[in-house]
């Protein structure tokens, strides 16, 4: 191994600058601001942004340089275009910063989401097991915090003890999956495995592997039946938090495993496209698939609160995310991105909408949303976008997401093998997911208000971020070579 | 080797398109405008909702709209009708990742249901939004979906057309749903949520399309499958469920008999423009699937399918007829008659693919058929134009009965209103005689070619479907004796009578219904050729 530190550093750019800035936001906090409680929350929010805002642009100017500090991360197209799309959305999580009425800390809110946005951009790169696990465990742990940042609310406190221990069994799985890979393999590298397990062929020692970590997959994707944290922490956690989980985290998870799972174990996919099905990862990737689309489109028919069908909406939505992570090593991992990339901003911005609300009042109930149409018209509209993008409706990125997701998966085997007929049952629930979410479309545009609401104030950052979301969601949607054309 | 030959033949096809360039001096994109322009329209009209006066807010909509029928008019005087291939073509890359192209184009079949379109939409904003809620709001909801309607009669590519199609789909749900009567919650998401359940299946059929072909566009699919490869695309169980997905979609968008469930409430509940502009517009999307895309891209799966095909639309036929006899609601019973006029075009139509030879390389057995082929497929685009002006004049009659009395709109409710309104008893007698067919009428024509048709092709089925045509003329003529006969009673007595805009809305319409009856050959003209093309080629 060539220790090459100045490349290391190069690479490592937008890293440093998360860090230096989560830094330099709790310092200035603690010599500065905390004596001026006025102030207090736009230097966070100010400081947060520009520390993202420059990491931005560094991992945007970094370029492929392949492989760094003898392959312990991997920067290529995929790598960058993750990177660059996880620090936005993080950007946009952090524009939903609630009020200083609202939350006692800003400072450390913003440096725990800086590290747990570091943690995601690393994700982007890993390109070796133990990389890959440090990265996804700064994540999840700045994660577990920001769910129960809210230390007046106990919702907030289950959400983040609950999402703790869920997430730590999975990490545990997930390290006894990687031990069990290292020493079939005696190597930590995705490219030298790969290599190994070639030669070795299928061992029943795999097999146990490939179950724990598809086990720690399922968890970071909120795949069915590993979901059950994702209601009460979609619910319970504050909105820039629950944006955070439900958008960036999901998009650098699905990245690290389809690395992970393609060119690392890409020997022991199985093959699902006909039948008979061979055993590999393959046919428990399409299992969970299935499941995450039938649970989470009928789950969130029964849901009565907001936060709760977004969760059921996110199962869904990784249900069909799954189908695409099986379909990326063949065709290529643009449509997958693009699904990722575009449900992240669709779903931050429909946070963004509840945070932005819960400023006026409490946001529980899907009536909560009556009436937003004329308390906000800018809220009301951006929720239009979010919701309709979500639900698949063209020419938002949501519909071009499904849709070439599905074409790429039907372009391995037709209609004729298992996956086609996920393929199936995933275009039939879509339909269902239609009623739900006109559900809340109905409830922001269409019912009148309660007698005693008032107009909702939205803060400048928050209505910027908002509009942002929505405006890329439709340009995406109108210009989806964009994205695609980049891998 | 197949391919190849096929795409040569493609660009033999498009050979014209210099000439056409050259009979239109500036290259304007004429298409695009006649699509954009009313979306144009909608978003002025949502960015200056606050600022607009009442009346403003009223008639800016109307003038955007009246867009498309100058726009179409211009293109009518383009146009040639003796090509059959599509004129005024734009083609621009899109999404290269999928080969998605914005291709657009319109035959004789767009042009017909573009002049609809342009003649249906303004009236339908004309008339009967007088008193209308947030006339801006509703006025840019209702352009957005005019602009979606025009863009589904002229997108040659999938990728577009499919946009278009299910855009259409928002702004109509919020115009049933905000501004629609009672119980319009209900029938809104009924009407959404059946349209995207069927049309998700057409995607999932075209997405297998395009994973074995790598094209979305229609002419292109078209020729892939004449050229006889679509029948082995998939091997052929897989291709039966393609078409299966995309006849779902199109099926419930007609709707054939037993998809028309969300139909009747989502007709009757939608407020009246809305409900003119659905069943004369908007219901000849999938009619219009059915001769763009079904037909042309699974010609032996179609011709497979259409006896069964045939006797469903033949079940819509009377069964319609017989269910609107029963409605005491003016606005189903109407809603019911349109679900029946539609399901003649699907009569010829499934006739013609059942007794079409399936193979073009026997033209001997064509003969005998193409005759009755040619004015079965001649009926149906008539009925769909003329369906359009009869079913719209109609809902504008019930629309009016409802506006002078609160809502009124049951059988038992009127009683010699033509004592006291004897225009407007004149007016709507006519469109209800034209709905029903008579001869010197524009209904007569389409039926009577439709017959004339289905009779050389399926003997059985054309007389079976007479029971339609009598169960419509009941139905049609106690509408006509019950609301405007007998002494005035109920509310009735002392109807005021249509004023100046009303017999401005409804004007029209009725001219047409005489010019188009007594001169079937205006509309006839455009189609001919093609129709004449499709008969020895299509089935």
């Amino acid at each position: 191994m060539n220790a090459d530190y100045a490349g290391l550093f190069r690479a490592l750019l937008p890293e440093t600058h998360l860090v230096v800035g989560a830094l330099l936001v709790l310092t200035i906090d603690m010599i500065w601001a905390r004596h001026r409680p006025a102030n207090r929350h736009h230097v966070a929010l100010l400081l947060g942004i520009i520390a993202l805002l420059t990491a931005g642009y560094a991992a945007i100017t970094s370029g492929a340089s392949g492989h760094i500090y003898g392959g312990m991360l991997k920067l290529d197209q995929l790598a960058i275009a993750t990177r660059t799309a996880v620090i936005v959305l993080a950007a946009l999580a952090l524009a939903l910063l609630p009020d200083s009425r609202r939350m006692n800390h800003p400072a450390e809110f913003t440096a725990i989401l800086l590290f747990a946005t570091t943690g995601f951009t690393l994700m982007a790169a890993a390109n070796n097991l133990l990389v890959a696990f440090l990265a996804l465990e700064l994540a999840s742990l700045s994660l577990y915090v920001l769910a129960g940042f809210d230390k007046t609310s106990p919702e907030s406190a289950e959400a983040g003890l609950k999402y703790f221990l869920f997430g730590g069994m999975a990490a545990a799985f997930l390290l006894f999956g990687f031990s069990l890979l290292y020493g079939l393999t005696g190597s930590l590298g995705l490219e030298q495995i790969a290599t190994q397990l070639v030669m070795q062929g299928q061992s029943p020692l795999l097999v146990v592997a490939l179950v724990m970590v598809l086990v720690a997959f399922g968890f970071k994707a909120a795949a069915a039946p590993f979901h059950l944290w994702a209601p009460d922490v979609y619910q319970g956690a504050p909105a820039p938090a629950a944006a955070l989980i439900a958008s960036a985290s999901k998009l650098a998870g699905l990245v690290l495993f389809t690395r992970l799972l393609w060119p690392g174990l890409g020997s022991a996919v199985g093959t699902i496209a006909h039948v008979p099905v061979t055993v590999g990862w393959a046919p428990v990737v399409a299992l969970l698939s299935g499941a995450s689309l039938l649970l989470g489109n009928i789950g969130a028919l029964a849901q009565t609160n907001v936060r709760r069908l977004l969760a059921y909406s996110a199962i869904a939505h990784a249900g069909a995310l799954l189908l695409g992570v099986i379909a990326a090593g063949r065709i290529g991992v643009g449509p997958l991105f693009y699904y990722a990339a575009t449900y992240g901003l669709a779903t931050v911005g429909a946070f963004g909408v509840i945070a932005a609300l819960e400023s006026a009042g409490p946001v529980h109930q899907l009536t909560d949303l009556a009436g937003l149409h004329k308390r906000s018209p800018l809220l009301a509209g951006c929720l239009a976008v979010f919701i309709l993008s979500l639900a698949g409706i063209p020419p938002l990125a949501g519909f071009f997401g499904k849709f070439s997701v599905f074409a790429s998966v039907l372009q391995l085997g037709g209609l004729a093998g298992p996956v086609g007929w996920l393929v199936i049952l995933a275009i039939a629930l879509s339909a269902v997911a239609l009623y739900y979410y006109l559900l809340i479309l109905k409830q922001a545009l269409v019912a009148a208000p309660v007698a005693d609401a008032t107009p909702v104030r939205v803060t400048d950052p928050a209505a910027i971020a908002l509009l942002l979301a929505a405006s890329l969601i439709v340009a995406l949607g109108l210009w989806p070579s964009a994205v695609l054309e980049l891998f | 080797m197949h391919r190849e030959r096929t795409r040569n033949e493609y660009e033999k096809e498009n050979e014209w398109q210099p000439a056409a360039a050259r009979r239109c001096p500036v290259n304007i994109p004429l298409l695009s405008l006649l699509i954009f322009t009313p979306w144009v329209g909608a978003l002025l009209l949502f960015v200056l909702r606050r600022r607009l006066s009442a009346s403003l807010g009223r008639i800016l909509p109307i003038l955007f709209s009246l867009s498309t029928l100058i726009l179409g008019g211009i293109v009518l005087a383009r146009f040639n009708p003796v090509i059959t291939g599509m004129q005024f073509t734009e083609k621009h890359a899109w999404i290269t990742a999928l080969n998605v192209h914005y291709h657009i184009g319109l035959d004789g079949l767009s042009l017909v249901l573009v002049l609809l379109t342009g003649i249906i939409s303004p009236l339908a904003l004309f008339g009967p939004t007088r008193q209308v809620r947030c006339p801006a709001i509703h006025g840019a909801l209702f352009l957005l979906l005019q602009g979606s309607a025009l863009g589904v009669f002229l997108a040659l590519d999938f990728f577009p057309w499919f946009v278009f199609w299910e855009l259409s789909l928002v702004p109509a749900f919020f115009l049933i749903k905000l501004w629609g009567g009672p119980g319009a919650a209900r029938a809104a998401y009924q009407f959404v949520i059946y349209t995207i359940g069927g049309s998700a299946f057409m995607l999932l059929g075209f997405a297998a399309i395009f994973a074995e072909t790598r094209t979305f566009d229609f002419l292109e699919l078209k020729l892939i499958s004449m050229g006889g490869q679509a029948p082995i695309l998939f091997g052929g169980a897989a291709t039966t469920w393609v078409f299966l997905g995309v006849l779902l979609g199109l099926a419930v968008k007609v709707p054939l008999f037993p998809f028309h469930a969300w139909l009747p409430p989502a007709y009757a509940e939608a407020p009246t423009g809305t409900s003119m502009f659905l069943t004369s517009v908007m219901s000849k999307m999938g009619a219009y699937g059915f001769l763009r895309i079904l037909w042309p891209l699974f010609p032996l799966q179609f011709h497979a399918a259409a006896p069964i095909l045939l006797w469903l639309a033949l079940g819509g036929v009377v069964l319609s007829a017989f269910a609107a006899m029963k409605q005491t609601d003016l606005k189903r019973m109407v809603a019911y008659s349109s679900i029946n006029h539609l399901s003649y075009c699907l009569l010829a139509m499934c006739a013609v693919a059942t007794a079409g030879p399936v193979n073009p390389a026997f033209p001997a057995v064509m003969i005998g058929t193409s005759e009755s082929g040619i004015a079965a497929l001649s009926g149906t685009i008539l009925q769909l134009f003329n369906h359009g002006l009869s079913a719209a004049a109609l809902f504008f009659c019930v629309g009016v009965l409802e506006s002078r009395t609160g809502g009124l709109r049951g059988l038992g409710d009127f009683g010699g209103v033509r004592t006291a309104a004897p225009v407007f008893a004149g007016l709507c007698g006519i469109a209800l005689f034209s709905s029903l067919g008579l001869p010197g009428l524009n209904g007569f024509i389409g039926e009577f070619l439709i017959f004339r048709g289905v009779f050389g092709l399926a003997p059985w089925v054309a007389a079976v479907a007479t029971l339609g045509l009598l169960a419509t003329a009941l139905f049609l003529l106690t509408f006509w004796q019950r609301v405007f006969h007998g002494p005035a009673t109920g509310a009735g007595v002392n109807f005021r009578d249509l004023d100046a805009t009303e017999i401005a809305t409804l004007g029209p319409l009725i001219v047409l219904m005489f010019v188009l009856g007594i001169f079937p050959q205006l509309l006839a003209g455009l189609i001919n050729p093609l129709v004449t093309t499709w008969a020895a080629t299509l089935p």
